[in-house]
């Protein structure tokens, strides 16, 4: 007789989407992250979280080579999505940035139409070959971002006229109109009240059906609900990573015990 | 919330529900075996039925792994979901359930032990049968107070708590019973033990299953009843060769 576990705690596959080894990230003379090698799961929210400044975000960043944009900024180490590393010389940025795509802090639509912000994307990555098709795509993402219903009736009004919630929902279809294959978040409901979190956080349960979603949160309560997998970063270390139950019921190292239960910062 | 708008029974973030209703149905489906257990344990007795008794005590392992389970996933709905008001009534109530449950659980295996020494026995009176009908009873409680718990029925729930009342007097009527045969003929001293156990721990299930169902009315309206347990058990004032009505 089988006892059913929570079922959506369950991670539906072990297939490694990201596979980061060694990697070093240093701010001029600084050492931001540190030596940090981590499996990200394919189709599994994975949450990281740590205080201020323990390198969670600078991390996150790592995984579509946003730090690139930064000059002083220096990754070492290797980070291979589906095997192939993403520093390799021969690997375009932008072409990266249209497989792992990125949701900010503040929601941050275009100063464009509802539609444009969601077209922007396949239109220049070449994704749709009509227009018909690009409607789908808007179409599509919309519905995915559970903005469909709210938004069908006005898509040629401004991006920036929705609600923050809205707004916010909007950046998530734009992100993944690209159809990525990992999503990563960055603090996105930290400028939300907790009704538009909470319609963020069932999106992002809905979305692993289909993408590898990592998350970077200040929020531990956020991270528990969200995630199935949990990575504690603290002063640039990767301190624990684990099944996101097993890290808040009973976490293997002191210091993520101390965190989670507000004794550090 | 938006004006006008009934709350919904639902959470935006539907995993959560999804993990409540997960732990509450690993409560029903141990209420289930729980259930099962009183009946055939009092069957193994009537019908002095080894193998029925034997198979109630290895089954209890079940119950006792599920308990186990209960705990853990409703440490984890409370660690990963800060749950609030009624959401935290639920999951304070799957634990003081499991509990319950898992007491009655043991006092069957207990009835079933004894079974097992007393079909070694010559048969005291009908005692078998009036012990069958005492967890016919308290299995009958149990069930409504899992219906109760099922569907937030707190009526249902305070009806099995006035039972218990019926159970307690099941139990005096044996006690007098019990007393009678042993003084009747002290070879009747060693079953009649056995079988005075047998009908304290169908008294003790029945207060387990009235504590499950003060939970229902806890879970329900937010606090539990006020007035204090119906109370039939007098035996603890019965003295030497006096009836004590």
């Amino acid at each position: 007789m089988e006892d059913l576990r929570l079922t959506e705690r369950l991670v539906g596959t072990d297939e490694v989407k990201i596979q980061a080894r060694g990697v070093n990230v240093y701010y001029g003379e600084s050492h931001a992250i540190k030596d940090v090698d981590v499996d990200i799961l394919d189709k599994t929210v994975t949450a990281f979280i740590g205080p201020s400044g323990c390198g969670k975000s600078t991390f996150l960043r790592c995984l579509n080579r946003m730090n690139d944009t930064i000059d002083n900024c220096r990754v070492t180490g290797s980070i291979r999505l589906d095997g192939q590393d993403i520093y390799d010389r021969s690997v375009d940025p932008v072409q990266l940035r249209a497989q792992v795509g990125m949701v900010f802090q503040k929601p941050n639509p275009f100063p464009k139409s509802i539609y444009d912000n969601v077209a922007y994307g396949p239109r220049i990555h070449g994704l749709a070959r009509s227009k018909a098709d690009l409607d789908e795509i808007v179409e599509k993402s919309l519905r995915r971002a559970a903005l469909w219903n709210e938004a069908k009736d006005r898509l040629d009004q401004p991006g920036t006229g929705l609600s923050g919630g809205q707004q916010q929902r909007l950046c998530i279809a734009r992100a993944i109109a690209t159809s990525p294959e990992v999503l990563l978040m960055d603090e996105p409901c930290s400028a939300l009240d907790p009704i538009a979190t909470a319609q963020v956080e069932e999106l992002i349960d809905e979305l692993r059906a289909n993408f590898s979603v990592v998350i970077v949160t200040h929020s531990m309560q956020q991270a528990a609900r969200v995630s199935q997998r949990t990575a504690f970063f603290h002063l640039g270390n990767l301190v624990e990573y684990g099944e996101t139950g097993q890290v808040f019921t009973n976490p293997r190292d002191p210091r993520t015990e101390s965190y989670i239960t507000g004794r550090i910062g | 919330m938006m004006e006008g708008k009934v709350p919904s029974e639902q959470h935006i973030l539907s995993a959560f529900d999804r993990d409540l209703e997960a732990v509450q149905a690993l409560i029903m489906k141990m209420g289930g075996l729980v259930e099962a257990a009183i009946i055939d344990a009092a069957t193994s007795l009537e019908m002095r039925d080894e193998e029925l008794a034997e198979r109630v005590r290895k089954e209890d392992r079940q119950i006792d792994e599920l308990e186990e389970l209960v705990n853990e996933e409703a440490a984890r709905v409370i660690a990963l979901r800060a749950p609030t008001a009624s959401d935290l009534r639920v999951l304070l109530s799957v634990l003081k359930i499991s509990t319950n449950l898992e007491r009655i659980g043991d006092y069957a295996k207990n009835l079933a032990k004894r079974t097992s020494v007393l079909v070694q026995m010559a048969p005291v009176g009908d005692s078998g049968g009036a012990l069958r009908r005492m967890a016919k009873a308290v299995a009958e409680m149990l069930k409504d107070a899992l219906d109760s718990y099922a569907t937030r029925d707190a009526e249902l729930a305070m009806d099995v708590r006035i039972r218990d009342r019926d159970v307690d007097q099941m139990y005096n009527a044996l006690f007098r019973e019990f007393l009678t045969h042993m003084m009747e003929d002290p070879r009747n001293i060693t079953a009649c033990m056995h079988l005075h156990f047998i009908a304290k721990n169908l008294e003790r299930m029945g207060d387990h299953v009235t504590s499950i169902a003060e939970q229902v009315i806890y879970v329900v309206t937010g606090h539990l009843p006020e007035e204090s347990r119906p109370k039939g058990d007098r035996t603890s004032l019965v003295t030497d060769g006096e009836e004590d009505e």
